[in-house]
């Protein structure tokens, strides 16, 4: 395509976030996310938007959730530690029903539960995607905010050191300025002293029909709501050589393109390997996974950690395959989950050894 | 809320939340509301008054939400001259956990974490938060009042009316910490609470305007 540019991840990402109409962005610095801050303080101006260098990641969320109050899209990110100082929020900020898009540029892959599980306290999920590589992330991230707006929900773009920091040919949509018109149940302020004024509360805010001030009301609507979108957003996944293959390996995220690359060699040395790349990690494209793995003698799982997707593959197939983890934690010693263990021939080596 | 009337901000007023005996009001005003986290209200107002700069936005706190969990995000707010008011309503424990003692506790004040009464050494010194955030740039309007008395409750209203229109004005941040009665986290009789609050609470954090434009 003519209109490609050559745009490191973390640039790409934050121009698709504003295309995509987020107006609000609140960070603090943090390797691999701290680009994407910047980033966002680049772009965000130009749409007439805010960015806020936040006293600190509980500080950066709850911004963030200010301005979704507002009914403007808002966004904000972190890595490990920040998510972990963000979780009380995010759980409440289900409950609420507002929409939020959360970039988690993670440390290798050790943040799959937290992810996946909800990450805070409470009975909740939230949708998570993640995406390959940085034209994956393009489109991931316009999709993030769809679905946070049709949803009224938080969703995650899952990515890492890679996804922040490579630089590939990609095509970002343009930006406009303003700011995409509001939804009804947005706050302004103008409902006070009408008798009906509104409130946006993680104990309840009166959505769906929900009626006054009932936990055990609120809590049950807002699981309703989690099945709802368990059942209703569109699974991603991406498979291949799947049909004839002896052994199915399942990824996700950059890591996942990684074991692609292998498979695809190994396809071509004449080895009858597959693999499966869950893109949603929330919900889980379980009936993809299982279609994928349905005519193999055996599954395996690689991933940068102790073995969390792991877990998920292993419902999805429930019991129907044997499924071997052949994934470990990194060994990268600056601890950002990059380096010396995502390499081709050492993944391809397991991939074999799982074969025989 | 009699202040947001007569200033005629209700149709642009929204009002954050904090957790705390308050937030039993959040559901029962005729003014838009958010209901934040227990410590996290300034930087939810931060994010309503950035994308809404001409809507009038404040927040609600007690002193364990605002002096203990809170007082990061409250001072740095202030720092920051975010156009937003924050109302603290200090009674100096943990009202609603039952009585406990807070950052504000006054020193010898007995609460159910500072049995035999606060004391320095173990329990180190009460935080004057208004005295705190006069001394920050972006505070525009600060004062402590009282609900103690009819006089003081009076003055509380003008504080407030003040602080308010500080915000209209584009000044910079404002805060009003009201000193307010626990009876039951005080350990004493409802009649009981204009004394104490005059004799324990008001000699440590002293009423006054300490900051206007
Ligand atoms: C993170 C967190 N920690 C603790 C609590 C429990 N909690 C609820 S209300 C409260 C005390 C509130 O004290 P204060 O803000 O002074 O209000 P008061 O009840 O005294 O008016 C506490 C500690 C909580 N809700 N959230
Ligand atoms: S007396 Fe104390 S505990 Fe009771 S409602 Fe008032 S502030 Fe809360
Ligand atoms: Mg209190």
């Amino acid at each position: 395509m003519s209109d490609r540019e050559l745009l490191e991840g973390s640039e790409a990402i934050a121009r698709a976030a504003v295309a995509a109409g987020c107006r609000f962005f609140a960070g603090y610095p943090m390797t691999p996310f701290t680009e994407l801050l910047e980033q966002m303080a680049v772009w965000l101006p130009k749409a007439d938007g805010v960015c806020m260098n936040a006293e600190s990641e509980l500080e950066a969320v709850g911004m963030a959730w200010g301005a979704a109050t507002t009914g403007h899209m808002a966004a904000t990110g972190s890595t490990g530690q920040g998510l972990s100082l963000m979780q009380e929020s995010l759980s409440e900020i289900t409950n609420a029903r507002l929409p939020l898009v959360v970039f988690n540029m993670a440390r290798g892959q050790g943040d799959y539960f937290q992810a996946t599980r909800g990450g805070g306290h409470g009975d909740y999920r939230h949708i998570v995607l993640a995406p390959m590589d940085v034209p994956e992330a393009v489109e991931a991230t316009g999709l993030a905010f769809r679905l946070a707006n049709q949803w009224r929900t938080p969703v995650m773009v899952l990515g890492d050191y890679y996804l922040a920091h490579t630089y590939q040919a990609v095509s970002v949509p343009p930006i406009e300025r303003g700011a995409p018109e509001r939804p009804d149940w947005a706050l302004n302020g103008s409902t006070g002293g009408s008798g009906a004024a509104k409130i946006i509360s993680p104990l309840g805010s009166g959505v769906d029909g929900e009626e006054g001030f009932d936990l055990g009301a609120h809590y049950a609507a807002c699981a309703a709501h989690i099945e709802a979108m368990s059942a209703g957003v569109e699974p991603l996944v991406d498979a291949g050589f799947c049909d004839d293959a002896d052994l199915v390996v399942a990824a996700y995220g950059s890591v996942g393109k990684f074991v692609r690359y292998a498979c695809l060699r190994l396809r071509e040395a004449g080895h009858k390997v597959g693999y499966v790349r869950p893109i949603t990690l929330w919900p889980f494209p379980s009936e993809a996974v299982r279609d994928a793995i349905a005519g193999a003698a055996k599954a395996a799982v690689y991933e940068q950690n102790m073995g969390q997707m792991l877990d998920d593959v292993r419902l999805a197939v429930l019991g129907a395959a044997p499924v071997e983890f052949i994934g470990g934690p990194s060994w990268d010693p600056a601890g950002f989950g990059i380096g010396p263990d995502i390499n081709v021939p050492d993944i391809s080596q397991r991939i074999l050894e799982a074969m025989t | 809320m009699e202040a947001v009337e007569e200033l005629q901000l209700a149709p642009r007023a929204i009002t954050v939340f904090g957790i705390g005996c308050y937030t039993a009001f959040a559901h029962n005003l005729d003014v838009e509301v958010v209901q934040a986290l227990h410590g996290r209200a300034p930087s939810v107002a931060t994010g309503i008054k950035r994308m809404l700069p001409d809507g009038f936005v404040l927040t609600v706190q007690g002193d364990g939400d605002m002096v203990n969990e809170g007082l990061q995000e409250m001072l740095h707010a202030a720092a920051r001259g975010e156009s937003i008011t924050c109302l603290l309503l200090n009674n100096g424990v943990f009202g609603e956990t039952g009585g406990q003692m807070t950052a504000t506790t006054a020193l010898g004040q007995r609460t159910k974490t500072s049995i035999e009464g606060r004391d320095p050494h173990q329990h180190g010194h009460p935080i004057l938060l208004s005295d705190l955030a006069a001394a920050l740039e972006g505070a525009a309007y600060v004062a402590r009042c009282a609900v103690n008395n009819a006089g003081n409750v009076a003055r509380t209203k003008r504080c407030i009316t003040r602080a308010f229109e500080s915000q209209m004005a584009g000044a910079g941040f404002s805060l009003v910490e009201i000193l307010t009665m626990c009876p039951t986290g005080w350990f004493v009789d409802t009649l009981e609470g204009p004394g104490y609050l005059k004799d324990n609470l008001a000699p440590v954090h002293r009423i006054g305007e300490l900051k206007a434009p």
